[in-house]
């Protein structure tokens, strides 16, 4: 249950948000993962719903995940694909010089809060 | 009601944390090094090689499982310092779980603290401890394809032990794939091949471990 870690991982951070920016309450969590990041969404989401009501500030707050599609580049022919599809040969040239773009991200964009 | 832009890692605060472990036993000239590896490549075996060899360095061991005391019962009875920390079920150590057993184990009196993570080649990777070194290990009967699955862990890693080496002719592991499979993910990476069980390699590995210590202090 690798989700469970990280959203605890991501409530220590919000609460030290919280004391920090002077905030009662944050209505909204803005997460940005990464298509290869290896979190599964719907797990994400059930852990986060156990664990916010033993965190007052985050008790009734929005979690909402936007994902980052996965980009690999190749060095050899010099051009970006998609990731998930091809894995890490090249589809263009065959080579295997090929470099994770974006797509492993695990990051709070925004949140909303008073 | 405001929006707030954070564009902060999700692990932010273990991040700290793990800054401020780092520091204070820098301050201390304690060099901690995070230790992982998938279970059963002999993690315990190799720690009791390198306690028994490097007689002259104090070292401390903390042994993190979900359950049991087996492993830091082994430690203790070469005669290291060492204490068993249980992660209530949790797949890898944290900066604030690091930094508590740290302060159970004492920082007093110890050149080097090896942190032997909780056996998994995927969570450990992702969490920075606080450790002033990460060392990860693959035994041979393993096989030669594991930096294509897990290659987060070849990548954050100092240096790589290949451990079972008594038993590569058992196995069919292709030493150079392997190697050139690791470089691609990280050139810089330290490769030790070693068997705890012979001694073969072991030299060399425990040369590095005194040189970063040295390095930690300087």
């Amino acid at each position: 249950m690798h989700e469970m870690g990280i959203v605890l991982h991501l409530a220590k951070t919000l609460d030290q948000t919280a004391v920090e920016e002077k905030l009662s309450r944050i209505s909204k969590v803005t997460l940005q993962v990464g298509e290869v990041s290896g979190i599964i969404t719907d797990l994400f989401v059930d852990a986060w719903n156990y664990f916010k009501p033993r965190h007052p500030v985050l008790a009734d707050s929005e979690l909402v995940l936007e994902e980052i599609p996965a980009v690999t580049w190749c060095d050899s022919c010099k051009s970006k694909y998609e990731t998930v599809r091809y894995g890490r040969t090249c589809p263009y040239c065959g080579s295997g010089e090929t470099w994770l773009l974006q797509g492993n991200e695990c990051v709070i964009k925004e949140i909303e809060a008073e | 009601m405001k929006i707030i832009k954070l564009g902060e890692k999700i692990t932010a605060a273990n991040d700290r944390e793990a800054e401020a472990l780092r520091q204070r036993l820098k301050e201390k000239g304690i060099l901690l090094i995070n230790l992982m590896s998938a279970a059963g490549s002999g993690k315990t075996t190799l720690l009791s090689r390198i306690i028994k060899d490097m007689k002259d360095t104090r070292i401390g061991v903390m042994e993190a499982d979900i359950a049991s005391d087996v492993d830091a019962v082994r430690i203790e009875a070469l005669g290291a310092r060492a204490i068993q920390v249980h992660t209530n079920g949790m797949c890898h150590m944290d900066a604030g779980m690091t930094a508590e057993a740290v302060d159970a184990l004492g920082d007093d009196e110890l050149d080097l603290i090896f942190l032997e993570n909780v056996g998994n080649l995927i969570c450990p990777a992702e969490y920075d401890t606080g450790a002033g070194k990460k060392l990860m290990i693959l035994s041979v009967p393993e096989g030669d394809d594991k930096p294509l699955k897990y290659p987060l862990m070849f990548m954050e890693s100092d240096a790589l032990v290949i451990s079972k080496m008594d038993a590569r002719e058992f196995f069919p592991f292709d030493m150079e794939a392997f190697t050139d499979r690791v470089r691609i993910l990280n050139p810089d990476i330290k490769i030790f091949p070693v068997s705890a069980k012979t001694g073969e390699g072991m030299e060399a590995l425990e040369g590095w471990l005194s040189e970063a210590l040295e390095e930690w202090r300087s």
